[in-house]
């Protein structure tokens, strides 16, 4: 099945590594992935997954030692992997915004707000001081902050968490991006004001007509936002397919896992299922399938090859010799 | 902010006077003064007559009490050596000092906080480790020695630069200085370049350790997100957050070139403070010794007020009360 949808961006076999003196970290190794316009994907994982290098990497915002060895990051047909510091330049921020984790740590505390969304604006838009003033104003209330025009001159420490993360958020759609690339944007908030946030991530990236790339180990998150599912496990990915799918019948078996561990509050008698076993030191790899030491399904064959990513059914594939059967529900 | 002006105002008074008394007892164990007064072949009457009309017959407390009087009336009584009220002569030594000092503070931060920027951001690279090695040297080379080496060399071998003086000063506000004269500039040169090299050294590896901290912070991964430039990263996001630190020791420099550049000013024989009080000391001149005392002090006392001042200008979280 040809996709009918125009593509955006093509991660195209992407390998970032890090090379610190205990070794090599193969954060990312050979990562393929699409996104098609108006698509929000779930890139899910374990921490140090290599989930969040991934964004880093489509921002070139890989700082050493880390580099990004080989593969390509085609965003409208350019590859960002080879775009010069000039250029990216243009397209951080313009075409391609980040909203980072910490709400509390991603703004400068010594500037007001509005100073750090007008930066935004001065760089990617030939506004005049009022045109970028009256931006700002329109994208505070956007995001829900009220009395926007008084807020323009608060700094950072006179908001909580949440405001702070809208503001966040604010400042990632002021220069109208065409990629978002959110890493775990709700996971430093409380959790009653989580839900909030995610509806206004979603809401803002569907009106103004752009791409998300969810970062987050949260799958009951990815399970309410996104249309596509990226498993990375160890820096590959494992799984992918429509996020439905993928969460009703998923198979890899650490998909499988992830997905039994989130609770079900209809089912209060089982113990909340868990992966056993941690991600593995990421420097020293085992031969064969990364999971296979966690793996209940792991044979023999799962030491000698490692398995290769294969479409399973249209739209969908799986790294594994023996996917979990799809029961279908 | 007037509450606080206030409060400190009153914090500086308090400073003063614990500096006044410590002063005032230095004076009074150091010595009896009257013989600094009376000529050598003085008879006792004389003597006893002259600790009279001096005062110094009457009790400590006392004694106290008129210096405080004297002193808060702008009299600080009358230099042994030189017969004149000592304060007059501070003050007209003072601009020669601020004038070497403020261009050896202009050259640090100019010089250092660029470089501290910049081995701060790439702590890495050879280039950095350089800086650092350099500035190690800066902090261990003595000033008496880098003060000869630099007549050594700008003044006898290449004649760039003289060796000492002021050269031509020119009057303004009723005090002359060399730095807005050609010829002067060319005598400030060599003794704020010696002053100034231990406090370039100081402030470059504090901004670099302010950096290398702010550098790991989210805000300039986040700033780089919105597409701003390196540079502008690193100056308007990164510097300003590292620049706390920077102020204090800025501060706390100041204060002591002023108070104590009497190595560098005898060395160039630089007409300032740090001479005066040198020669004051020679000839127990005991009243310039305490205006030059309480000088100092007043002058920290500012500073410290005017680094908290920039510590709200820089930091919006830092308030005032």
């Amino acid at each position: 099945m040809k996709d009918m949808t125009e593509t955006l961006l093509r991660v195209d076999d992407l390998r970032t590594h890090f090379h610190t003196f205990a070794g090599t970290v193969k954060a990312v190794d050979g990562v393929s992935f699409s996104l098609a316009k108006g698509e929000i994907m779930g890139l899910v994982g374990e921490s140090g997954g290599g989930k969040s290098v991934v964004g880093f990497s489509i921002l070139g915002l890989i700082d050493s030692p880390g580099r990004i060895e080989s593969g390509q990051i085609l965003f409208d047909g350019e590859d960002l992997a080879k775009a010069s510091e000039d250029r990216m330049h243009k397209i951080r921020g313009k075409e391609i915004a980040m909203i980072f984790q910490d709400p509390m740590t991603s703004l400068n505390p010594l500037h007001p707000i509005g100073r750090q969304m007008d930066e935004m604006l001065r760089l990617h838009t030939d506004l005049d001081a009022r045109g970028r003033r009256a931006r700002c104003i329109r994208m505070l209330e956007d995001v829900g902050i009220s009395q926007a025009e008084d807020r323009l001159d608060s700094y950072p420490h006179q908001f909580s968490g949440g405001m702070r993360q809208r503001v966040v958020i604010a400042i990632a759609m002021l220069a109208e991006p065409r990629l978002i690339v959110a890493d775990e944007p709700t996971t430093a908030l409380d959790v009653t004001i989580q839900a909030q946030i995610l509806k206004l991530i979603r809401r803002q990236v569907r009106e103004h007509g752009a791409s998300m790339i969810l970062v987050t180990h949260d799958l009951a998150v990815v399970a309410e936002m996104a249309d596509h599912i990226t498993v990375l496990y160890c820096g590959k990915v494992v799984e992918r397919g429509p996020t439905r799918q993928v969460i009703d019948d998923p198979r890899h078996p650490y998909t499988a896992g992830l997905i039994a561990s989130i609770p079900d509050p209809s089912d209060r008698k089982h113990r909340l299922d868990q992966i056993p076993g941690a991600v593995p030191d990421i420097r020293k790899l085992p031969r064969g399938c990364n999971f296979r030491d966690r793996c209940p399904r792991a044979q023999a064959l799962c030491a000698e090859r490692e398995p290769d990513l294969e479409t399973q059914e249209p739209g969908r594939s799986a790294a594994c010799h023996f996917p979990v059967e799809g029961g279908g529900t | 902010m007037l509450g606080y002006t206030i409060k400190r105002l009153i914090q500086m008074v308090v400073v003063l006077w614990a500096v006044s008394v410590i002063v005032f007892l230095m004076m009074s164990f150091t010595g009896d003064p009257v013989f600094m007064v009376v000529p050598i072949d003085a008879t006792d009457a004389e003597i006893a007559q002259a600790r009279r009309i001096l005062g110094l017959d009457r009790s400590l407390p006392e004694q106290y009490f008129i210096f405080v009087q004297n002193m808060l009336q702008g009299d600080f009584g009358r230099s042994y050596v030189f017969r004149e009220p000592a304060l007059d002569l501070i003050l007209e030594r003072l601009p020669a000092t601020l004038e070497i000092v403020l261009v050896a503070m202009a050259m640090s931060a100019i010089v250092a906080i660029p470089l501290g920027v910049y081995a701060g951001a790439n702590p890495g690279r050879f280039s950095s480790r350089t800086i650092m090695s350099g500035s190690l040297l800066g902090i261990s080379l003595p000033s008496f020695w880098v003060g000869m080496m630099l007549i050594f060399l700008f003044a006898v071998k290449w004649r760039i630069f003289p060796s000492s003086g002021r050269g031509d000063t020119v009057e303004i506000l009723g005090t002359r200085w060399s730095i807005f004269t050609a010829d002067g500039w060319t005598h400030v040169i060599l003794p704020s370049l010696t002053l100034s090299l231990a406090t370039m050294a100081i402030i470059l590896r504090i901004t670099r350790a302010g950096m290398m901290e702010v550098m790991r912070q989210d805000y300039m991964k986040f700033a780089r997100a919105k597409g701003v430039s390196r540079r502008n990263v690193l100056y308007r996001h990164g510097l300003r957050n590292a620049l706390i630190p920077v102020v204090t020791i800025f501060g706390l420099q100041l204060g002591d070139l002023i108070a104590f550049a009497t190595i560098t000013e005898t060395i160039f024989a630089w007409p300032g403070l740090g001479k005066l009080l040198i020669d004051s000391i020679y000839r127990a001149d005991r009243p310039v010794i305490v205006v030059y005392l309480m000088l100092v002090a007043l002058i920290f006392v500012v500073i410290n007020f005017l680094v908290d001042i920039v510590y709200t200008l820089i930091d919006p979280r830092i308030t005032v009360k």
